[in-house]
């Protein structure tokens, strides 16, 4: 917590605990890309342009069943269909940077660089220096995501399954939801995503998490309405809340 | 051939909805109920991602004691909340993962 660390290094610092989640995923990744037939340019190449791990991993499966290129392409865009979701999450703290970083940022946007970034950019604001947080936590994952890889296409399936490292993810996760629920509205959205989640697990290709999330999203924003509109003054007053001359119906 | 072809359009579909909303809400104007529901993406996404983990084992609903991973999150759950420390909650919740799996639980 000193407050002279540079935002860059503050984002790669935050973003450390989900690499140890993330790299044995990127380990796998790379050696079922081997076992699925992939070239390892491809497969290493597939890391860095599409750069998004489920994605990644049901492409590996497909190639392996030889599926057909549109039937590939259909199921990459379903899955990152939530990277929209984000994209619009993330937009407005964005909004004043110049083109070329909204391209460099917009490639960095995965789940783990996100959950870093927008509960920074929600505790922070937009500070001049608040993207520099997003690159650090975004070129960390990205720098991990790449040598996992080019690890799991050369070391092969020697993996050791006894630690479940891949507990890590959830467990960052929780960490970062749990403390920003400060309000009833923002409970409600996490259970009632939650719920979906499990109910609709067994959607294809991730369709099942869209729908939760757009489902809590409902969720929050219908309650917080209605508390403004019962008079109950709001619990979480920042900076972009709720013009005096808020009217519904 | 086609895995090269499924990289470089896959990525490219995969950067368009990346860059969606960053590129056109640079341009428009957010709407204010937009910008009130945006904020509970990352409390909505997160938590869907998170309770599957917990609650499934092999894809069916497993509330039992012998599911670790959901007592392991719980602790994790409530050592977020009180103490607010990521990394302590990170370590005690993976703790509590190995230990409860050593139990045989």
């Amino acid at each position: 917590m000193k407050p002279s660390l540079h935002p860059f290094w503050a984002g790669v610092r935050a973003e450390l605990p989900l690499l140890v989640g993330v790299f044995p995923f990127g380990l796998i990744y790379g050696t079922l890309a081997l076992n699925a037939g992939i070239p390892i340019v491809a497969a290493q190449a597939m890391s860095s342009i599409l750069f998004a791990g489920s994605s990644q991993f049901a492409v590996a499966q497909l190639i392996h069943n030889a599926a057909p290129a549109p039937v590939i392409l259909l199921t990459i865009a379903v899955i990152n269909l939530r990277h929209m979701l984000y994209s619009a999450s993330l937009a407005p703290h964005l909004k004043s940077l110049s083109l070329r970083w909204k391209i460099l940022l917009s490639y960095l946007m995965t789940d783990e660089a996100y959950a870093v970034a927008i509960l920074n950019y929600e505790r922070i604001g937009g500070t001049a220096f608040a993207h520099w947080y997003f690159l650090g936590a975004g070129l960390a994952l990205w720098t991990t995501w790449q040598t996992a890889t080019a690890l799991g296409l050369w070391a092969g399936a020697a993996l050791p399954a006894t630690l479940p490292l891949d507990f890590a993810l959830p467990l960052t996760f929780i960490a970062m939801v749990v403390p920003a629920l400060k309000n009833r509205p923002a409970v409600a959205a996490a259970l009632s995503a939650g719920l979906v989640a499990l109910l609709a697990f067994s959607m294809p290709y991730k369709l099942g998490l869209m729908l939760a999330a757009l489902t809590g999203i409902a969720v929050g924003t219908f309650l917080e309405s209605r508390v403004e509109r019962n008079a109950i003054p709001p619990q979480n007053v920042g900076r972009d809340i709720i013009s005096p001359n808020q009217e519904r119906e | 051939m086609t895995i090269w072809l499924v990289v470089l359009l896959g990525g490219l579909v995969t950067f368009g909805m990346r860059f969606s909303f960053v590129w056109l809400l640079g341009r428009l104007e957010v709407p204010e109920t937009m910008r009130r529901a945006l904020r509970y993406v990352p409390p909505a996404v997160l938590s869907a991602i998170v309770f599957p983990e917990l609650f499934l084992r092999d894809g069916s609903l497993d509330l039992s004691l012998g599911n670790s991973r959901l007592l392991a999150g719980l602790v994790a759950i409530a050592v977020a909340a009180w103490t607010k420390n990521s990394l302590l909650t990170i370590l005690l919740g993976m703790a509590a993962l190995v230990l409860f799996q050593v139990l045989g639980l």
